[in-house]
């Protein structure tokens, strides 16, 4: 069976992903966020599950990721919150998190409640991709879980080529040597990094994130590449406004 | 079974290089070149002449013959203390600065707890003209003042670490988010045999002159380059790492490590991370950390802001899962009163962290003939309104 990631890498369209941290602005918006991104026409989602050092992020994402766990939020209650999600949602979902609160709950746990609840793939940014290979690839897979790799400017063609080799969904390309939510705009310098890369022929499609932030970031990354993830301007968005008006920022991105 | 890191970067199942892929090329361009670099004899020529002439090394190993005599045993100390900017911290800094002029880096990241590792790494970068940034929590930056102006007066520049808690391990993650951000010209001198590998290998192998000049020492003292003790604090435990590298792998020698207890182990307020600790990840490192049942990292507690750290190095991790090293903690009373001891007997105010270790000598019975030797790793210049306001000075 077909993943709903692969499902969805085959449209013929430019894919807009949406990171946003569960639990934040309130605890129980989780689920309210994944229908309402769902309902304005947003292909995939990545649920970020927060932790308290969150080494890649800046600011934004770091101060959602600290109201979420005041607010409560564990990797049992987030569970809790997507049991029934499938129920009225059909685009991919990733849970994206850093490895030791899943190390905690137990690596092999955590895959069966994904599997469970309805969970396509994951990003974990700091499992190495030796330890990846040599430990979990095997029971990611054997739950059907996509594991999401990424690549920066600095990456080499070598090791570029080797991610490709053992991802099965698509590469999460950051679009430059940053934390999340630092960018603002894009330059020469990226645009040779994203043709650069398509130029490579990879097997995985390419999704570009970090400063992705407007309808132009979104269609200057989206050039090259296969789609954009969209974060901390999100997460900006609910913290500047209500969770009502999650239609109006993704109108804004896609009209 | 060894007890030193192995290819993989691995001590027994701790340590590896738990890393977002943006830190991946700067870690993985020091592992291929940290080993390669330190074995060149230009490098080690230059790395040992500033050690002596601009640390003052070797560094004393003092036989303190009247605490020996309180406490019937035979006590040496390793006087840390006595090296330049105050602490072993500098053993470390000038062999990361050496490396990353060798590495072509042009501008110098560091974190500080106390703000002693700080002060080691802006004296190196004024020494070696290179741009310095110390990342330092916002609430260290208010308790350590001295600290602070001697980095200014040293040129670097000192961020306060806002994130989170505000204190050293946030001060880590900003430090390692300004890698990062900066892959290419910079390098970041961890201060502690902390972080992913090779850091934790890096750092003790710049340490291990420590413990090189113990075993010469020693012998020139005693005719035997063997003691039956060697005793360090632990915090993240560089200090500790440079005492124990020559000997790890010498079972005959025994190890002790002596945490912070802060207010008592079963206080809530401590930083006895191998009691409190679980296997986890932290700062890139798989080892022992404080934290939640749900994998959220935990603040530590203890008098002393060097040993006020949720995790311990791999290699510590190793030694005391292995049961290679014995874990003692000291609360913050019998450290301080640890340091009055030594002050009053020996005439030397040694720094909390190093006060801590000496709060061995009240929890261990010793043989009259032991040698058992203390790595005094700091003074206690830093820690005066500490003492003042503890003991109403």
């Amino acid at each position: 069976m077909m993943n709903r990631i692969q499902t969805k890498l085959k449209e013929d369209k430019k894919l807009l992903s949406i990171y946003f941290t569960a639990g934040f602005p309130n605890l129980e918006d989780t689920a309210s966020i994944i229908n309402q991104l769902e309902q304005s026409g947003v292909d995939m989602i990545e649920i970020g599950l927060p932790f308290s050092d969150p080494l890649a992020d800046g600011p934004t994402i770091q101060a959602s990721s600290t109201q979420s766990l005041k607010n409560g939020m564990t990797t049992e209650v987030l569970f809790q919150q997507l049991k029934n999600i499938r129920e009225t949602v059909l685009i991919p979902l990733l849970l994206m998190g850093y490895f030791n609160p899943i190390l905690q709950y137990g690596v092999e746990a955590f895959c069966e409640k994904c599997q469970e609840v309805g969970i396509d793939g994951l990003i974990i940014p700091d499992l190495p991709v030796d330890v990846y290979v040599a430990d979990y690839q095997k029971m990611f897979e054997a739950h059907g879980l996509l594991n999401v790799f990424l690549i920066t400017p600095q990456t080499s063609e070598e090791r570029i080529k080797f991610i490709d080799s053992i991802s099965n969904g698509f590469i999460y390309m950051v679009s430059s040597s940053s934390v999340t939510g630092s960018q603002e705009g894009f330059g020469e310098e990226q645009t040779n990094y994203f043709k650069r890369i398509a130029k490579m022929q990879l097997h995985n499609a390419q999704i570009v994130g970090f400063g992705i932030s407007n309808k132009q970031t979104f269609s200057q990354a989206t050039a090259y590449t296969k789609g954009a993830i969209i974060g901390s301007a999100f997460i900006k968005h609910l913290t500047e406004n209500r969770e009502g008006t999650i239609k109006d920022f993704v109108k804004r991105i896609l009209e | 079974m060894s007890y030193n890191v192995n290819i993989k970067g691995y001590y027994g199942e701790f340590g590896g290089a738990f890393i977002p892929e943006m830190l991946y090329p700067n870690v993985e361009e020091l592992r291929q070149n940290y080993l390669k670099v330190m074995a060149e004899p230009e490098f080690q020529a230059e790395f040992n002449q500033l050690l002596k002439d601009y640390v003052g090394r070797p560094s004393p190993l003092y036989f303190a013959k009247r605490l020996s005599e309180v406490y019937n045993t035979r006590i040496y100390l390793k006087r840390e203390d006595l090296n330049h900017t105050g602490a072993h911290k500098i053993n470390n800094t000038i062999g990361q600065i050496l490396m990353a002029k060798r590495l072509g880096k042009t501008r110098i990241i560091a974190e500080t707890g106390a703000g002693q590792h700080g002060v080691a790494t802006a004296t190196v970068c004024a020494l070696m003209g290179l741009e310095c940034i110390v990342y330092m929590g916002e609430i260290d930056i208010a308790r350590q003042a001295p600290n602070v102006a001697r980095m200014k007066m040293l040129g670097a520049t000192v961020v306060p670490a806002l994130s989170g808690s505000k204190t050293l391990k946030d001060a880590t993650n900003e430090a390692i988010r300004d890698w990062i951000n900066n892959p290419v010209n910079t390098h970041y001198i961890i201060g502690s045999v902390v972080g992913p590998h090779p850091y934790p290998d890096m750092v003790a192998r710049f340490q291990s002159v420590i413990s090189e000049e113990i075993q010469k020492q020693l012998l020139a003292h005693e005719q035997t380059s063997k003691p039956e003790y060697v005793v360090a604090c632990v915090g993240g435990g560089s200090n500790a790492a440079g005492a124990y590298y020559h000997f790890l792998e010498d079972t005959s020698v025994k190890l002790i490590a002596v945490e912070a207890a802060g207010h008592g182990i079963d206080s809530g307020e401590s930083a006895a991370t191998s009691v409190l600790g679980r296997e986890g990840i932290i700062h890139g490192s798989k080892t022992l950390l404080m934290q939640t049942k749900d994998g959220q990292i935990t603040e530590p507690y203890s008098i002393s802001a060097g040993l006020d750290y949720p995790g311990v190095g791999p290699m510590h991790a190793h030694l005391f899962a292995s049961g290679r090293a014995e874990f003692l903690a000291a609360t913050d009373n019998e450290a301080m009163t640890a340091g009055m001891k030594l002050a009053q007997l020996e005439g030397i105010i040694p720094a909390i962290e190093s006060a801590h270790a000496l709060a061995v000598f009240e929890k261990k019975q010793f043989n009259p003939n032991d040698i058992v030797v203390l790595c005094l790793s700091g003074r206690g210049d830093k820690d005066l309104d500490t003492y003042i306001n503890y003991f109403k000075l």
